[in-house]
């Protein structure tokens, strides 16, 4: 057991490594393609030269970018074939189908668009140029769609059946799968915030080229272009995100409590806005904040637009415990009757493949009965207890405020940068406002990882809610092969890294002192 | 068709010829894909059940007995 519980902590360690690194990049490629193909559309209605240097110069950051992210992503799926093996069998094609997907279309798409992109200026019309940029964009946000759809079923299993002759889950309804609101809020979710990301790079890069007084002007015209879709791209990042916390307190509601610290709920919730837990905030669950800044009603408006909806801390959902408007507490079902009825779901199974193995058809078929009434709350079969099912606070309660907490720092930098590029331009020759833009480079990416940190552990110790636990998607594996693999993961990406960002900020000191402003 | 494929080739052959940051691009995502398919996904990261298992019922068996165990 300690090995097994070793093997699933390294294996997440890993992937989690894994998929930071890897969205490290894909924000920015998201975010990045919509600009310069904004910017290279503005080249064409102007007719401009320096509109098209400078789309060349933000193009070809956008390319090493693009080339830096190539292939981490695939590790993933490495990952999942050695360290997630029944994981893999269990979800069965509903993973696979949106992922082929993704490798087909979307690839294609970008690697045909990609290549007119970066090789086709005087090649093909400036129209077909243009229209291939866009391209570009579309099929780097389609790419992200397919990866969101699989990752948000397994936050909220939709559109299968569990098929226990195939040990896998069956897709039975793609769209189902495909567009469910949860699916759908965290892809607009994550493009807005690869906007908001790109914006705040892009903005933060020329803020340096102002400091430096590398080609001043093309600096301001990136700027103001970083700064507003940086700034639409935050708004509609909120926007979407309380969607996210609408979507969340629905089929996740243990994530929506641990992300706030609740362990006892109540109707008209607050929400917090700064605080810090108790070193033990479940020993005190009626005050587990040893100090916060509380916005009132707010976590019921967040949820539902009304101050007087009720939302279930951490003990009322493992008691089942429920206040209704007028103040009655009634309960429904506890996390002890879902283990119950997780651990009827796999006896089921169980005696499924018993009588199948002997030809009972009659028995299997009255197995089969119960398996499939159970199958709702067939992970909860294997928690040793209700308290098993809370993620873990501290990490989601954090995370949550980080990232809100960033993101409204990083809303008033981009107001106040689209201020100074449209109405106080005296502000762009001042230090400041340089170094704001800078340091905000760093913010943007904390408060981008901060969201997936909340996504991933959040939702533990679910791989796919209240169906599998963590524990169970692991391969019967020793810990200290994935302990070998982690650290060469861990050399490889630093490494990788370090020759990344040399590259990019070798071409950004190199071409910004070149004249961007010729020809006109 | 021919002046088509021979201007899409064109654009090809002149773009890898011309490129600059691109070469240091390539070269890190040759490094990259040697890196990960030849060495990682060959050596440490075999696909278990398509490994241990010859066909989709033994592995359908190894999961269930898997997601058996007490």
């Amino acid at each position: 057991m300690n090995d097994l519980m070793s093997t699933v902590d390294w294996s997440r360690a890993q992937f989690a490594l894994t998929a930071m690194y890897h969205w490290l990049f894909v924000p920015l490629t998201i975010g990045l393609s919509v600009i310069v193909a904004i910017m290279e559309t503005l080249y064409l209605r102007t007719g401009l030269e320096r509109w098209k240097n400078i789309t060349k110069f933000w193009m070809t950051v956008f390319g090493i970018n693009f080339a830096c992210g190539i292939a981490t992503g695939l590790i993933l799926e490495f990952e999942f074939g050695t360290n997630w093996s029944n994981y893999s069998w269990f979800v069965g094609d509903i993973f696979g189908a949106p992922l082929a997907i993704e490798g087909l279309l979307a690839f294609f798409m970008e690697a045909t668009f990609v290549a007119v992109m970066f090789f086709g200026w005087n090649k093909v019309s400036p129209r077909f140029h243009l229209l291939s940029t866009w391209l570009v964009a579309l099929g780097v946000s389609l790419s992200a769609l397919w990866i969101l759809v699989a990752n948000a079923w397994m936050q909220y299993p939709v559109g299968m059946r569990f098929d226990p002759d195939q040990m896998r889950n069956v897709m039975d309804n793609f769209w189902a799968v495909t567009l469910s609101p949860v699916a759908m809020n965290k892809f607009f979710h994550a493009v807005s915030s690869g906007w908001a990301l790109a914006g705040v790079f892009v903005a933060g890069v020329s803020c340096w080229m102002l400091w430096k007084k590398h080609n001043i002007s093309a600096a301001r015209s990136s700027l103001a272009i970083g700064a507003w879709v940086g700034l639409i791209g935050m708004l509609a990042t909120m926007f979407t995100g309380h969607g996210s916390a609408v979507q969340v307190a629905r089929v996740q509601p243990m994530k929506l409590a641990a992300m706030e610290g609740l362990y006892r709920g109540n109707v008209g919730q607050n929400l917090v806005a700064f605080g810090i837990l108790k070193s033990d905030p479940a020993a005190t669950p009626d005050d587990p904040m040893l100090f916060s800044v509380d916005i009132p009603y707010g976590l019921s408006l967040l949820i539902d637009m009304k101050t007087d909806t009720y939302v279930p801390g951490i003990n009322d959902l493992i008691d089942g415990r429920t206040i209704t408007a007028s103040g009655d507490t009634v309960y429904g079902e506890s996390y002890d009757d879902r283990i119950l009825s997780g651990k009827a779901a796999r006896d089921a199974l169980r005696g499924y493949n018993a009588a199948r193995a002997m030809g009972d058809t009659a028995a299997a078929d009255e197995c089969l009965e119960v398996l499939e009434n159970n199958y709702a709350s067939f992970g909860y079969g294997y928690l040793p207890d209700a308290q098993a099912a809370v993620p873990p606070v501290g990490t989601s309660f954090y995370a949550f405020h980080l990232m809100v907490l960033v993101g409204g720092l990083l809303l008033l930098v981009l107001v106040v940068l689209v201020f100074a590029a449209k109405w106080r331009t005296a502000w762009l020759e001042h230090k400041w406002l340089h170094i704001t833009g800078m340091l905000s480079i760093a913010l943007v990416w904390i408060c981008s990882q901060a969201g997936w940190v909340l996504a991933e552990v959040g939702r533990q110790p679910w791989v796919i809610q209240d169906i599998m636990p963590t524990t169970v998607a692991i391969s019967d594996i020793p810990s200290s092969s994935v302990q070998l693999t982690f650290w060469i993961f861990a050399a490889i990406f630093t490494a990788l890294l370090i020759a990344e960002v040399s590259i990019m900020l070798n071409y950004i000191n190199t071409a910004s002192k070149k004249n961007l402003e010729n020809n006109d | 068709m021919n002046t088509t494929l021979r201007r899409i080739a064109d654009m090809y052959i002149d773009g890898f010829r011309n490129m600059t940051v691109g070469r240091k691009l390539w070269l890190l995502i040759a490094v990259k894909v040697i890196l990960f398919f030849a060495i990682l996904r060959l050596f440490f990261f075999p696909n278990i059940l398509s490994e241990n298992y010859d066909n989709d019922a033994d592995r359908a068996e190894a999961v269930a007995t898997a997601l058996s165990r007490e």
